[in-house]
C-alpha cells in the first residue's frame, strides 16, 4: 500500500506526559479549571461534577496502579484492504487519527495492576476514528484475551467506540465473530473478563465483545444500546424516552451489572478483581 | 424506462406473440425467435457488468424469492418451530427442521414479507432479539443431534427500535456469535438477498459462508454509509461501490467461500433455477463438511475466525 508513509511501530508511554496544558474550561458549567486539580480530583470537574472527557491514556492511568503499565499490544497498524475514500481516503484518516491522539491504532493494549493483582488491560480510544473496531482493534483485542490465558489473569476491556470501522467493510463485521470466538477461551480456561463499558458503547462493539463480560460494569453518564437514536428515527421513526440508552436505561433493563461513578471505578474494580482472584 | 422494464415488455411481446402464434394459427415463429435473440443479448448485457447500486437493488428485489420461498424448493419435510421461550416469536426469523438430501437438517433464515401486510408482521426481515434467541435454540438443538444447521441471510439489519433495545439486542447478537463459533456441528451460512450487517452475522458465522451472485453483504447499508462518511444521502451509488458488498468482490477479498449462480436477470427471473443451484450447493458443502470429526471441524472454524481480518505488521521503533 504506497499510500502509507513507511512508519515504526510506536509503543504507549504512560510516563510520557504531552499535554501541558495549565487549564482546562468545563463544557459543563463553563468555568475555567486548573488541570492538576481536574486530574486529582478524578477528572470531574471541581465545580459542577461534570464529567471531562478521557483519552485512553487517561482513562487507563484512572484505572491502574501507577507505573505499572507495560504495553503488549502486537506492532500492527491498520490496512486499507479495501481501498476505501469518502470524503478523504481512509488512510489519511488513520493518520489524521494517529497525530490526534498520539497512539497506533483505537486501542491500547498491556498488563498492569489494579490493587496490586495483575490484569491485561485494553483501552478504547474514542478519538480514534470514534474508537470503531476494524482489523487492528479487533486482533488486538485477541492478542490480549490470549495473554490474559497465558498469564493466568483477568482479562479488562474498557469499551468507548462508536461500533464497527466501515471503511473496513466486511473485514470490520467480521471483526465481531473473531473477538466473540476468542472470548469464549476465557470461559474454557476460567479466565474472568470484566467489561467496562463508558461512554458511548454502541453498535459491533455492544453487539460483542463488550456484551460478553463475565461482569458488565458501566460507567455513569455511558451511552449503551445497539442502534443509536438516528438510526432507529430514520428507519421507523419511533418516539423514544428521554432516557434511552443512558447508564440508568442499561441497568433498569438488565443489559449491565452495576453503574458506577467514575471516582469508584477504580475501587470497584479491585473489589470484583479480588473476588476472582482466586480462580485465575 | 428501466432496463428492467424493456426486459419485460419484450417478454410480455414474447408471450403476446406465441399465444396469437397458437389461437390464429399464423406462422409467427420467426418474429418470435428474433425477439428471443434480442431479449438474451439484452439480458447478457445487463447482467454481465453490473454496478454495485445495481447488485444492491437486485438484492432488494421485491419479487425475489425469500427464505420461505427457497425452503419450498430446496427442502422436503419442513417442520417448522416457533419462539425463544423467553419472550415471544419473531416472524422475521424462520427456524424449523428440514431434510435435505436424506440428511435432517436444522434451517434458520431471516424472512422479508411480500404484502404491506406481510412486512407490518415480519417487519421487512429485520428480526427482534427474540429473533436471534430463537435463532440460538434452534442451533443448540441441532447441536444436541448433530443436525446440520444452514441459514440463509436476507435482512437490512436487526430491528432497530425502543423495544429491540430494551430486549438487549446487542447481547442476542454477540451470544449468537460466540455460540456459532463454537457450535459442535457444522454450519452452512448463504446470503440469499441482503446480509445487513450485525443482523446478518448473528447467523452468519459458518464453515462455508456461500451468497448468490447478487446478494450483498456489507457493515453498513450503502444509504446509512453515504450518510455517515459521505454526509450526503445521495451518495449511496459511491457508497456501496466503495463498501465492496457484492459476491465476486467478497470472494476476490477470501471472505466467502463460494459464489451461487443465479439466472440471467437474477433470482426472481428463475426462482426455481436459483433453488436448484442453491441445493446443489449446499448438498456439495454438507457432502464435504459431515464427515469431518466434530472436534476438527470446530477448530478450523475457530481458526478461520481467529485469522480474519487485514493489517499490517510492523517494525518496532
Ligand atoms: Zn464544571
Amino acid at each position: 500500500m504506497p499510500i502509507f508513509k513507511d512508519k515504526k511501530y510506536f509503543r504507549v508511554d504512560l510516563e510520557k506526559k504531552l499535554d501541558e496544558s495549565l487549564w482546562i474550561r468545563c463544557k459543563s458549567c463553563g468555568q475555567l479549571v486548573f488541570k492538576r486539580r481536574v486530574r486529582e480530583n478524578n477528572n470531574i470537574c471541581p465545580h459542577c461534577g461534570a464529567y471531562f472527557f478521557l483519552t485512553a491514556k487517561e482513562r487507563l492511568e484512572s484505572l491502574i496502579d501507577p507505573g505499572t503499565f507495560i504495553d503488549i499490544s502486537e506492532p500492527i497498524m491498520d490496512d486499507d484492504p479495501l481501498t476505501f475514500t469518502d470524503t478523504k481516503p481512509y488512510p489519511k484518516r488513520i493518520e489524521e487519527a494517529q497525530e490526534k491522539t498520539g497512539l497506533a491504532s483505537a486501542i491500547i493494549l498491556g498488563s498492569a495492576t489494579v490493587t496490586e493483582i495483575p490484569i491485561v488491560i485494553g483501552v478504547m480510544e474514542f478519538q480514534f476514528i470514534g474508537g470503531s473496531m476494524g482489523s487492528v482493534m479487533g486482533e488486538q483485542i485477541c492478542r490480549g484475551m490470549e495473554e490474559a490465558i497465558q498469564r493466568r489473569v483477568p482479562f479488562v476491556l474498557v469499551s468507548s467506540s462508536g461500533g464497527a470501522r466501515v471503511q473496513e467493510g466486511i473485514f470490520s463485521l467480521m471483526q465481531m465473530a473473531k473477538v466473540a470466538a476468542v472470548r469464549t477461551r476465557l470461559g474454557d480456561e476460567g479466565i474472568p473478563f470484566i467489561s467496562i463499558m463508558t461512554y458511548p458503547t454502541t453498535g459491533g462493539v455492544q453487539a460483542s465483545i463488550a456484551s460478553l463480560g463475565d461482569v458488565i460494569i458501566a460507567e455513569k453518564g455511558a451511552t449503551i444500546g445497539f442502534a443509536g437514536r438516528r438510526v432507529i428515527k430514520d428507519t421507523i421513526a419511533e418516539e423514544l424516552p428521554e432516557d434511552f440508552q443512558t447508564d440508568a436505561f442499561a441497568l433498569a433493563h438488565g443489559v449491565i451489572d452495576r453503574v458506577v461513578p467514575r471516582e469508584s471505578l477504580k475501587e470497584e474494580l479491585g473489589k470484583l478483581l479480588s473476588l476472582f482472584a482466586e480462580v485465575a | 424506462m428501466s432496463d428492467e422494464q424493456t426486459l419485460d415488455l419484450l417478454e410480455a411481446k414474447i408471450k403476446e406473440l406465441r399465444e396469437l402464434n397458437e389461437t390464429d394459427g399464423i406462422d409467427l415463429s420467426a418474429a418470435i425467435a428474433e425477439l428471443e435473440e434480442k431479449l438474451a443479448v439484452l439480458r447478457r448485457e445487463m447482467y454481465s457488468n453490473l454496478s454495485e447500486w445495481e447488485r444492491v437493488k437486485l438484492a432488494r428485489h421485491p419479487e425475489r424469492p425469500y427464505t420461505l420461498d427457497y425452503i419450498g424448493m430446496v427442502f422436503t419435510d419442513f417442520y417448522e418451530l416457533h419462539g425463544d421461550r423467553l419472550s415471544g416469536d419473531d416472524p422475521a426469523m424462520v427456524t424449523g427442521l428440514a431434510r435435505l438430501d436424506g440428511r435432517t437438517v436444522a434451517v434458520i433464515g431471516e424472512q422479508k414479507g411480500r404484502s404491506v401486510e406481510e412486512n407490518k408482521q415480519r417487519n421487512f426481515g429485520m428480526p427482534r432479539p427474540q429473533g436471534y434467541r430463537k435463532a440460538r435454540r434452534i442451533m443448540r438443538l441441532a447441536e444436541r443431534f448433530s443436525f446440520p444447521v444452514i441459514t440463509l441471510i436476507d435482512t437490512p439489519g436487526a430491528y432497530p427500535g425502543l423495544a429491540a433495545e430494551e430486549n438487549n439486542v446487542g447481547e442476542a447478537i454477540a451470544v449468537n456469535l460466540a455460540t456459532m463459533a463454537r457450535l459442535r456441528t457444522p454450519i452452512v451460512a448463504t446470503v440469499i438477498g441482503e446480509g445487513g450487517s450485525g443482523g446478518a452475522i448473528a447467523i452468519g458465522v459458518a464453515d462455508r459462508i456461500l451468497m448468490l451472485e447478487n446478494a450483498i453483504y456489507s457493515v453498513i447499508s450503502p444509504e446509512g454509509a453515504a450518510a455517515i462518511l459521505w454526509k450526503d444521502k445521495d451518495k449511496v451509488k459511491e457508497a456501496a461501490a466503495a463498501l465492496s458488498l457484492t459476491a465476486p468482490r467478497l470472494h476476490e477479498l477470501g471472505v466467502i467461500d463460494a459464489i451461487i449462480p443465479e439466472p440471467l436477470g437474477g433470482a426472481h427471473r428463475n426462482p426455481a433455477q436459483a433453488a436448484a443451484a442453491l441445493k446443489d450447493a449446499l448438498i456439495r458443502n454438507l457432502n464435504e463438511l459431515v464427515p469431518i470429526p466434530t472436534d476438527e471441524l470446530v477448530v478450523a472454524r475457530y481458526n478461520r475466525y481467529r485469522g480474519i481480518g487485514r493489517y499490517r505488521t510492523l517494525t518496532e521503533r
